[in-house]
């Protein structure tokens, strides 16, 4: 037993051992941070197995609340500038990594690597953040552009956001996993509604309450602690939501076919679920963004 | 002499130079869609520049009075008693009770049942008592239950009448009808044993939308006979903005510089603080010109504003920032 | 036009800047000594002398490529985009920490009004530095194009950069940002009446932790800009100024394999129509030509208006005119500060005499112009016909020269009719007719129904004789890759 305690005093203090006080995780629904309305919570461990604290349970009607605040969210969000989007972002990173040793000891927590290595998950979720927030005003230019119409008309294609989309975060990579499926969602536009790890949610709370304080407009970002398999179905059916990431089914062919028939129902763009998580440290390239934008051309004569 | 879309100019004096244009329903819409269009960016620009004026010391205190004799001292709503009238045309004649150096008010503006409270109260103070009328906040009724309702006011002894276009008559494009209920609710208006009524009309701008809108409805109004014109019923939001006052302001200097008439402008609902208050002066300045900048052609329609006032008035006066308690609620 | 509702002085406070007596050059990320003969900077306001800049002669602009070579060989070249990047970001947040201290120093040194430095240059120059930082990492989605091995563009090496007077901070931005976001390192020079920005821009690298040699900043005037463009080890050259000086930069690095971009001068035909948004038109045409004291190389300083609305139109742009504030730059309301120079206003003032004595109708707004100082009023010349040389010659002041057109066909062919062709304005409600113009004009930008609208997403520059390349935008990274 090391002389000192965990808080840094020696042990034997006088004062005693002090007893900290341990955080509830709530949900992020809307700006707030609500519980479940189901009143339902689960258990969470670290992976030693050791009970970390009690994780809220998303139920389908958290769902449903969640789908309502980012689509309230829309509107003003796509409507802002890119380059503001791209300061928020690049804010959220800020905030991100001022907070580095809480960040690292959830993830040394939840996936139960060595400080080291947490430390460099860290490092590459703040700068996946940063290289997505310099993309804000960037995939317009790379992703649109003039078209040579046989005609005398001027013709511009330019990619708009989809609307709501919904991200089954991946079950392994708990933070740079959680960023990377966050990020290219919001930063053209979209609001998203994330269902966290199961097992693993605490990063993706603390990820949440960075977002609540990186001027992030309510709603945009709604992170649900609970069972992809449970709430995914019902994000999966939802009319209101525009398109579904399924990442965090990787590895369940049969409930990423179920969920992708059921988002058949509105035609939602779908993110398959790849057989097992990718290496997230590589580079994402275009596809994240673009499998949420919608292409709008618009045609003008050109004329006296 | 230039034929085009743009402003003819005239001879001084006389509206009639645009006799031809109200002749017909077809000339009078052809005239004001052959008025230049806005462009909202560009406009909004503007009005955003001007609001960056700075207007500091003997400036700030001036331009507060000032604001101060052109508030419309407003209470429109459906719990409105006597008492409450009675309570507001105090404080419209002494807006700060702590402070005689005060100036009182333009007027006070209620609905026309009550007009006779207020007039009982503000007695020869000269601070007017304005009416709303025509199914204000609406219009949607009958013309002659709007003209009974205009009436009315004016026999309670209104000094100006605000009255409300019919929105939707404007929208569906029945210019001439829109044009017709103004011009009868001027006649309305008329006194045989003293001054006629004012007119003012409102346009409910948030409901009209375009500042495309917003200038042929300015033009209409004017060649319709209006002695003010004024942006919003305060009932709908977005009521006055300052791009929508702007635009407003281009039309009365315009109209004047083609017929040589004078028309005021009053914007109403949404300007609660001082800050906004001078933003808008500066625009009448800068806009209209300093002709404006007399509480007989332009007013605020307001109701918390006046506090705002008052304490920025104070804190002028003593260096320190006040709070609500040492203003009275009313 | 008296003033009833005067405003009273507004004036930002100059307490938050620390001009220092003497600057020296940053070189390889310290403050050096120059060996050239020094120079003063003076506030053109008021023609008080704020501080003595050292001259950089040809041994300094040595030790400075020296310096950005070896950052360049050592550290930049080899650090992987995304960490350049974030030196940019950092950069980029400090000027807008430091916004209103950047913004009045500019002001006292360049002479325009607070109002346009706080507002505009300051955190325009901000926001291209949050721009160019996010490409540091994305250069193979830039639509470049990949090397003959497949490898992603690379940068060039060293580049000399030379910026003008009128938008001293704003015009480093649009330098080094882009530069630095490429993974090239730096020289820049200053203009000589306008150091004061980049070198507390200087000290914004260091509070950064810009490595050193990175960006180096050499002050001079033109001796010091010559031996930079012509240094051999400078492998581009970004040059921003007068036509005359770009065609000699031109000249000078024909036969070696530096790569040039230059963005010179203009002679904009701001385009107005008969069914123009009429009193957004009149703001356009006097941002166009009064914003920045018409120090602007892309500025509106020809008038084209449909002769139909001529009259009308010039009745109330005077009228518009009438409220344009001139006076003191520090003051929040002045519209209209001071020219830059003693040497510049002459320019002026000798233009003006020969547009009277051309015959054109001159006419301004009265104006209480303060005693000291460099001042001019808005100014308009009327009955202008393309054979006056107010009609060809770029003035970069606040004067209009006021000319009208019959036709669409006949607004093209004049406002084209120039050796110039940076931009031009277009004011007309009629979509089809807005592209039919701009499809037709000459000109590397086209604004329409706006004017003087800058952002770091959008390429800027011209064709002909305002220069070539592109600043801003996807465009604006091919100057400095290969």
């Amino acid at each position: 037993m090391s002389a000192i305690n965990k808080h840094g005093r020696k042990r034997g203090d006088a004062r005693g051992e002090r007893i900290d006080v341990r955080k509830t995780y709530k949900l992020y629904i809307g700006g707030a941070f609500p519980r479940s309305e189901s009143g339902h919570s689960y258990a969470v461990a670290d992976r030693t197995g050791t009970f970390v604290a009690n994780a809220a349970l998303a139920s389908r009607k958290d769902a449903r609340d969640a789908v309502l605040a980012a689509r309230k969210a829309f509107g003003g969000w796509s409507g802002r500038t890119a380059y503001n989007r791209g300061q928020v972002l690049y804010r959220i990173a800020e905030v991100m990594e001022d907070r580095r040793p809480q960040f690292v000891q959830a993830v040394v927590q939840s996936e139960g690597v060595s400080v080291d290595a947490a430390e460099g998950v860290v490092d590459e979720a703040v700068d996946r953040l940063v290289w997505y927030a310099g993309w804000a005003d960037k995939v317009a230019q790379v992703v649109g552009g003039a078209n040579p119409v046989a005609g005398p008309f001027f013709n511009l294609s330019s990619p708009e956001p989809t609307g709501v989309v919904a991200v089954l975060a991946p079950q392994e990579s708990s933070l740079l996993g959680l960023v990377s499926a966050v990020a290219p969602v919001v930063v053209t536009g979209n609001t998203a509604v994330v269902v966290s790890s199961y097992e693993r949610p605490l990063p993706a709370v603390t990820f949440a309450e960075v977002l609540a304080t990186s001027d992030v407009p309510a709603g945009v970002v709604n992170i649900l602690t609970g069972s992809a398999a449970t709430i995914g179905p019902w994000l999966a059916a939802h009319m209101d939501v525009n398109a579904i990431d399924l990442v965090g089914v990787a590895g369940d062919a049969a409930l990423a076919t179920d969920l992708e028939v059921a988002a058949a129902d509105n035609l939602k763009r779908v993110r398959r679920a790849p057989a097992t998580e990718p290496d997230w440290s590589a580079d994402p390239g275009l596809e994240p963004m673009t499998a949420f934008l919608e292409v709008k051309t618009v045609w003008h004569p050109i004329g006296v | 002499m230039s034929s085009t879309s743009t402003v003819p100019a005239a001879p001084s004096g006389d509206a009639g130079v645009y006799a031809d244009v109200t002749r017909s329903e077809s000339a009078l819409r052809r005239f004001l869609h052959g008025l230049p269009g806005v462009d909202q960016v560009g406009a909004e620009a503007r009005a955003a520049a001007l609001g960056t004026r700075s207007i500091k010391t003997t400036a700030k205190e001036h331009a507060l009075d000032l604001a101060v004799r052109m508030v419309d001292l407003t209470t429109l709503e459906g719990q409105d008693t006597p008492g409450k009238v009675r309570a507001l045309a105090s404080k419209a004649m002494r807006p700060d009770p702590a402070d005689p150096s005060c100036p009182q008010v333009a007027a006070v503006c209620v609905y026309p049942d009550l007009v006779a409270t207020a007039k009982q109260t503000l007695g020869s103070s000269g601070v007017h008592v304005a009416s709303v009328a025509t199914s204000f906040p609406s219009g949607r009724a009958a013309l002659e239950v709007k003209l009974a309702d205009t009436r009315a006011a004016v026999a309670a002894g209104a000094d100006e009448v605000d009255m409300v276009i019919d929105r939707g008559a404007f929208l569906a494009g029945h210019v001439q009808q829109v044009f017709d209920e103004i011009v009868a609710t001027k006649q309305a208006c008329a006194r045989t044993d003293g001054p006629d009524a004012h007119l003012k009309v409102i346009f409910e701008t948030g409901e009209l939308q375009t500042y495309d809108n917003v200038r042929r409805v300015s033009w209409l109004a004017m060649l319709a006979g209006a002695d003010f014109i004024k942006t919003s019923t305060g009932k709908v939001q977005p009521a006055a903005t300052l791009p929508v006052t702007l635009v407003m302001l281009e039309a009365v200097r315009d109209f004047r510089e083609a017929t040589g008439r004078m028309i005021g402008v009053k914007p109403a609902g949404g300007i609660r603080t001082a800050k906004d208050a001078i933003k808008y002066l500066v625009m009448v300045n800068e806009v209209a010109g300093p002709d404006w900048l007399d509480p007989e052609w332009f007013r605020f329609g307001a109701s918390t504003l006046l506090n705002d006032l008052l304490m920025q008035r104070t804190k002028m006066r003593t260096g320190r920032y006040s709070g609500p308690d040492y203003f009275t609620l009313d | 036009m008296p003033d009833i509702f005067e405003y009273a002085p507004a004036p930002e406070s100059r307490g938050i800047v620390d001009i220092k007596p003497s600057y020296g050059l940053f070189i390889g990320g310290d403050f050096v000594e120059g060996h050239g003969t020094s120079f003063k900077t003076v506030n053109p306001a008021t023609e008080e002398v704020l501080a003595e800049v050292a001259e950089a002669d040809a041994a300094d602009v040595d030790a400075a490529v020296a310096a950005a070579r070896a950052a360049y060989d050592s550290v930049w070249s080899r650090m992987p985009g995304r960490e350049r990047a974030k030196y940019l970001f950092r950069i980029a947040r400090i000027l807008q920490e430091r916004g209103r201290e950047l913004a009045v120093l500019e002001s006292i040194d360049n002479g325009k009004p607070i109002k346009e430095s706080r507002d505009v240059d300051v955190p325009t120059a901000a926001a291209h530095f949050f721009y160019y930082a996010g490409w540091a990492d994305k250069l193979e989605h830039a639509g470049l194009g990949r090397r003959q091995d497949g490898s992603v563009p690379r940068p060039l090496g060293v580049a000399g950069q030379v910026i003008p007077w009128n938008f001293p901070l704003l015009m480093l931005a649009w330098k080094i940002a882009p530069a630095l976001a490429c993974g090239n390192t730096v020289v820049l020079k200053p203009a000589e009446t306008t150091p004061l920005t980049a070198l507390l821009f200087a000290e914004i690298c260091q509070q950064a932790d810009l490595p050193p040699g990175v960006v180096n900043i050499v002050t001079g005037a033109g001796a010091t800009g010559q031996a930079l463009v012509a240094h051999p080890d400078v492998d581009k050259v970004a040059f921003t100024g007068s036509t005359e000086v770009g065609k000699a930069i031109a000249r000078a690095v024909a036969g070696t394999s530096k790569k040039v971009t230059l963005e010179l001068g203009g002679k904009a035909a701001n385009i107005v129509f008969d069914d123009a948004p009429i009193d957004q038109a009149v703001e356009g045409v006097v941002n166009g030509i009064f914003f920045n004291q018409g120090h602007v190389c892309c500025a509106g300083s020809r008038l084209l208006v449909q002769e139909s609305v001529a009259e009308e139109f010039l009745a109330r742009l005077k009228r518009r005119m009438g409220t344009l504030r001139v006076g003191d730059p520090l003051d929040k309301n002045t519209d209209i500060g001071a020219i830059n120079s003693a040497e510049q206003l002459a320019k002026i003032r000798e233009l003006s005499a020969i547009g009277e004595a051309e015959g054109a109708g001159r006419w301004s707004p009265a104006c209480d112009l303060p005693a000291t100082g460099y001042w001019f009023p808005p100014t308009i010349f009327t009955g202008v016909s393309q054979a006056h040389r107010i009609a060809r010659e770029e003035i970069f002041g606040p004067v209009l020269s006021v000319l009208t057109f019959r036709t669409p066909a006949e607004a093209v062919e004049k406002a084209n009719n120039t050796p110039f062709g940076l931009s031009a304005g277009v004011w007309t409600e009629k979509g089809s007719r807005i592209l039919f113009m701009a499809d037709r004009l000459r000109a590397g930008v086209v604004w329409a129904n706006t004017f003087n609208k800058f952002d770091p997403a959008s390429p800027f520059g011209g064709y002909q004789e305002s220069g070539y390349g592109r600043e801003g935008g996807r465009h604006g990274l091919e100057g400095y890759l290969r």
